[in-house]
């Protein structure tokens, strides 16, 4: 084991392989290979974190001269990543069958709300219920603000 | 007055819980706070009546300097008597106003005391920030009084309109603030105005962006639209936000800086123009309406306008008669408000084509009203003549100014008798409208506003000594407010004026069609309307053009961005180190080979199972390039995890489609590689230039020494973990929590918290008793039982949970730690389900996930409590020591029980990933094996 700071260039390489064929599936509509393109770039970027701290021994204090041992805090910080992504991983994967069960597959579809606003867009529209103050006579001056309880009264005595 | 202001906040606190006991009448006890605020006032009026002043000042946020500078001078001495005086009597008012059981009582009376209090610190507040603080937070109440009744849409919208424009002035004047505060050196207003303001340029900005702010809040032209349309709340709520105190903020903010600023640029014209062309639009528009309530939201209008020219003259002449005329405004408005309250509540109307003959009906009620409009017509004796009066000497000099204001002054006579005519006359055919009797506290307030009002006539003199030292901040005052100066020409103009007013309502038949045709262009909603809708549309198009809702195109763009801004930069700056070792051992290359090899192929694979176990590979082989780089922890958790990910795929992908599905977007596939490949080059090239980017040493240097003098553990990692950086693992921790709820809810349709599922009981036991491994193996299919699977599992289940512990405890000092033992423990659990089966999962562990995460969750905060309390610091070890019989010497450190609450969210996060995607999928397949191989699901509780 060399032992030393920065990369050297075989996990260069992987980082770049392993980056770019997650982000590949990652492009993709199906969930699964979604899920499988994060867990790949997750792979290559723990290792990139991992390359920002030196190579060596186990950091365990008393196993080797000190300065001689890989440095701690990347490899903290990638651990806690790497429980993450197995959080992640389950939780799409429930995403996943749950859209294998609404729908049949687990293709992400377009957003219904976004499609519809451009088509919105497209038209020249607004959502039309945000429009119109609510007056009597359609007079733009007069409100009805009256107390709900003052309406019913009146509702009584016809 | 600090205490005054907690004292409202406590009141909004214990409001709902009162009007829970005592209903409607909570309000009594409520209006105490603003009582007292008025009591607070009459004491202290000596302090201010020589030109005094009361401070108060705490410290409070140290960097903006920004203190609780409270200040009250003669200005503000007169609003917080009329906020805490109106206040009061409206409170007093609404504990009849509302019935037993009014929908949303509760927080009506909490919002209406928090307003109060809100409303005496934008009274009181000396430093300008801290008055727009408060400024803010009358917006904010305000906007919950308006949209009260929540069930309607005009309330909501009234409510979301005044809260619109009146956000957006006081932004520009938060902005105006600024400016001033950073040319002055700072933003207590008592020591800008006692020192000269630098000129400039900015000072023109910043006095038009607070006059926005200003003139928005009181509803002057162009921001008048709101007002009228915020009669949608409860008219107490009208009575007191829109005559007497918040619609005032802006005049008050108007008089407080007028003795500095009105010299400067466009001050004058300003205040003028806007104001003078809202006494008019706003009084012309008065005489059109038939809702009392509406007619009088008009008239404040034009009040204000009156009261934002008159204050904003920046004379002691004029600041004396508008002092006196915020006075007499506040005192009648807010009757008159009260009294059309009264008319709705006891007559069920307020419209004045329903209304007549009430002046006989109820005597008492005309004569408060009948009070109370006199002075708003600015008849003798009352305080509203000898307001008007002073308004037009003071303006003696200017006779253009002058000759509006009798105008206005006529059409507020004219709408004053509409008021009486409307609410009190006896229409010819119509029947007497019948009224209720009107409870004694919901007639004594507005009584009591209009006999002050009354009897501040003949006092006028000594009330114009009270208001002196505000006039003389302008200059010396030779004036003095008095009912009779003799025979003066203000005298005479307002004859011209009351006769005006007379005529134009003798001849409201014939001036009807000139009413309603003639308008402000942009009257009523229009204006915020068009501008309103413009938004809407900009919006639109905005969010139709980028927001396309496709996923690969979203992240795309996020992936070219990566692409381009950072990998831009490392061309051009070329930051990678020169020299580079191929491999710190040859291992590393064969490793890499496999990865990429792998990578490559799961691209490629058409089968979901084969894509998986690929992935898997790149996983196991990271694990491998942990190891040779020197972090067993590092792989052994990757280890560990990746197994668990792929049991975790196989239980979902045993439900989904064996192939993907044909790839669609086959055009862009070119597109989406070529991202791909570059973020991948860009990647490597950061990984190149993270090397050599290093300037100073690192942190972590420091980390073995760390861990061993004050985390009592000789693995930096896991020390790291659970000390060092202890609040990066709570925050992850609390991920996995979320992430396993989020899970079972994804997949449960029933409740997961209900009770375990049991083995079914066989329907005729067995007799014979031959050794059974698993008890729950029975209750699965022949096909998938594997006798060889469950001897296995029988054997080596303890001892997995045995190790599961080893790794746990020995994590301080040696690989492993929380994560790595509670990953054994779930592999040792997910070994029973596949086994066993959900029955077997539910006897391995008979506990609900939702418990152990729970727990795991209290174990890891309990410990950094523990740090608390024993070290000082949350999250702290601290290492005790122990000596046990047998064991000998031993030492404990309580960061072991944060890694033990690590260890049980992991086993939870599986637990609940088990008994979701495992039992419950289960579950699912049984029930649509029942009905015919189908996707529908028996829902439970839905069909019996």
């Amino acid at each position: 084991m060399r032992g030393g700071a920065g990369p050297t260039l075989v996990l260069v390489v992987a980082v770049g392989v392993l980056v770019a064929t997650g982000v590949t599936l990652l492009l993709e509509r199906s969930l699964t290979r979604i899920l499988l393109g994060v867990i790949l770039l997750g792979n290559g970027v723990n290792l990139l974190i991992l390359l920002g701290g030196r190579s060596g021994a186990a950091p365990l204090v008393g196993l080797a001269p000190a300065g001689q041992t890989s440095d701690a805090l990347p490899q903290a910080m990638v651990l806690t990543a790497v429980v993450i992504t197995f959080g992640l991983t389950a939780f799409v994967l429930a995403v996943a069958y749950r859209s294998w069960y609404l729908s049949g597959d687990d293709e992400v579809q377009d957003d219904l709300e976004d499609r519809q606003i451009v088509r919105l867009a497209e038209r020249n529209e607004v959502p039309t219920a945000d429009l119109g103050g609510e007056g009597p006579d359609n007079d733009p001056e007069q409100v009805d603000p009256g107390p709900a309880l003052r309406r019913l009264r009146r509702g009584d005595r016809r | 007055m600090l205490v005054l202001l907690i004292l409202h906040l406590v009141a909004a606190l214990l409001a709902p819980l009162l009007v829970r006991w005592w209903g409607p009448r909570a309000c009594y006890p409520l209006a105490l706070a603003p009582a007292a605020a008025v009591g607070w006032a009459v004491v202290h009026t000596p302090a201010v009546r020589d030109g005094g002043a009361v401070v108060e000042t705490y410290p409070w946020i140290a960097q903006p300097r920004l203190d609780l500078a409270l200040r009250v001078t003669t200005l503000s001495w007169l609003m917080v008597l009329l906020v805490g005086g109106v206040g009061a009597l409206v409170l007093v008012y609404s504990a009849r106003y509302f019935h037993h059981g009014s929908v949303g009582l509760a927080r009506f009376a909490a919002v209406l005391v928090a307003f109060a209090g809100a409303m005496l610190g934008l009274v009181v507040a000396d430093d300008l920030l801290l008055l727009y603080v408060f400024w803010e937070l009358t917006t904010v109440f305000s906007y919950l009084l308006i949209g009260h009744s929540t069930e309607r849409r005009s309330s909501r919208w009234a409510a979301a309109q005044a809260l619109t424009v009146t956000t957006l002035g006081g932004l520009a004047m938060l902005v105006g603030f600024l400016l001033l505060g950073r040319h002055a050196g700072g933003y207590r207003w008592s020591a800008i105005a006692a020192a000269p303001l630098p000129g400039g340029g900015y000072l023109a900005l910043a006095v038009l962006l607070i006059l926005t702010g200003a003139l928005a809040k009181s509803a002057v032209v162009p921001f008048s639209a709101w007002l009228s349309v915020a009669m949608a709340a409860p008219t107490p709520v009208s009575a007191y936000l829109h005559a007497a105190a918040m619609v005032k903020a802006g005049v008050y903010l108007v008089g407080l800086l007028a003795p500095v600023l009105a010299i400067a640029g466009p001050w004058r014209p300003v205040t003028v123009v806007a104001g003078l062309v809202t006494l008019v639009v706003g009084g012309w528009a008065a005489l059109r309406q038939t809702d009392l309530k509406l007619l009088l939201a008009y008239g404040t209008v034009s009040q204000l306008g009156l009261l934002t020219v008159v204050i904003g003259a920046g004379t002691p002449k004029a600041a004396l008669a508008g002092t006196a005329m915020l006075l007499a405004h506040a005192l009648f408005k807010a009757a008159l408000f009260l009294v059309v309250g009264l008319l709705d509540h006891t007559s069920g109307t307020r419209d004045l084509r329903e209304l007549s003959g009430v002046g006989r009906t109820a005597p008492l009620l005309a004569v408060v009203a009948g009070l109370a409009a006199a002075s708003m017509a600015g008849l003798p004796p009352l305080l509203g003549f000898v307001a008007k009066e002073a308004v037009l000497a003071a303006f003696a000099d200017r006779p253009l100014v002058l000759a509006v204001l009798v105008g206005g002054t006529a059409l507020t006579v004219a709408y004053s008798i509409r008021f009486l005519w409307g609410a009190f006359a006896t229409r010819p055919g119509e029947p007497a409208t019948e009224l209720a009797p009107a409870p004694a506290a919901m007639l004594a307030p507005p009584a009591l506003l209009a006999a002050v009002g009354l009897a501040a006539g003949p006092a006028a003199g000594w009330l114009g000594g009270l208001l002196h030292p505000y006039a003389e901040l302008f200059g010396p005052v030779e004036e003095h407010l008095a009912l009779w100066h003799g025979p003066t020409p203000a005298l005479g103009l307002s004859a011209v004026a009351i006769a005006g007013g007379v005529a134009l309502h003798l001849a409201r038949g014939p001036l009807a069609p000139a009413l309603a045709r003639l308008r402000f262009p942009v009257g009523g909603n229009q204006g915020y309307e068009w501008i309103t809708h413009r938004f809407d549309r900009v919006a639109i198009e905005v969010t139709g053009a980028t927001q396309r809702g496709s996923l690969p195109q979203y992240l795309g763009t996020v992936l070219l961005a990566l692409v381009l801004v950072p990998g831009t930069a490392m061309l051009a700056a070329r930051p990678w180190q020169a020299e580079i070792a191929i491999w710190d051992t040859p291992a590393q290359l064969v490793v890499c080979l496999v990865i990429a090899v792998a990578a490559l192929l799961a691209v490629r694979a058409r089968r979901r199972l084969t894509a998986m176990l690929l992935v898997g590979v790149t996983g196991y082989g990271t694990a491998m390039m942990f190891v040779l780089y020197g972090a067993p922890d590092l792989a052994l958790t990757q280890f560990l995890v990746e197994t668990a990910t792929i049991a975790v795929f196989v239980l979902v992908l045993r439900r989904l489609p064996d192939r993907f599905s044909a790839r669609p977007l086959r055009r862009s596939r070119w597109l989406r590689r070529g991202i791909a490949v570059a973020a991948g080059l860009v990647l490597a090239g950061l990984a190149l230039a993270a090397a050599g980017a290093r300037r100073t040493p690192s942190i972590s240097l420091a980390f073995p020494e760390l861990a061993v003098a004050q985390g009592y553990g000789r693995n930096v990692v896991n020390v790291t973990l659970v000390d060092i950086r202890a609040w990066d693992t709570m925050g992850e921790i609390a991920v996995l929590v979320v992430a396993a709820t989020g899970v079972a809810s994804l997949i449960f349709e029933r409740s997961r918290t209900g009770p375990r599922p049991r083995r079914p009981v066989p329907a005729a036991p067995r007799r014979d008793r031959r050794p059974v491994w698993l008890r729950g193996g029975s209750t699965l299919r022949e096909r998938r039982r594997s006798i060889v699977f469950e001897v296995v599992t029988r054997l080596i289940f303890h001892t997995v949970l045995l190790l599961s512990l080893f790794v746990l405890f020995s994590g301080h000092n040696a690989p492993g730690g929380g994560f790595a033992g509670g990953l054994v423990a779930s592999l040792a659990l997910t070994l029973r389900y596949l086994a066993g089966g959900r029955y077997e999962l539910a006897e391995a562990a008979p506990v609900g996930a939702g418990t152990v995460l729970g727990t795991g969750l209290a174990v890891s905060v309990g410990s950094g409590v523990a740090g608390l309390l024993f070290a000082g610091s949350v999250l702290q070890s601290v290492k005790v020591d122990l000596w046990l019989p047998l064991l000998g010497h031993l030492y404990l450190v309580t960061s072991l029980f944060f890694d033990i609450g690590v260890y049980l969210v992991v086993v939870g996060l599986v637990l609940d990933i088990l008994r979701s995607l495992g039992a419950e999928v289960d579950r699912h397949i049984e029930a649509s094996g029942r009905q015919d191989g189908g996707l529908a699901v028996e829902r439970e509780g839905e069909r019996t």
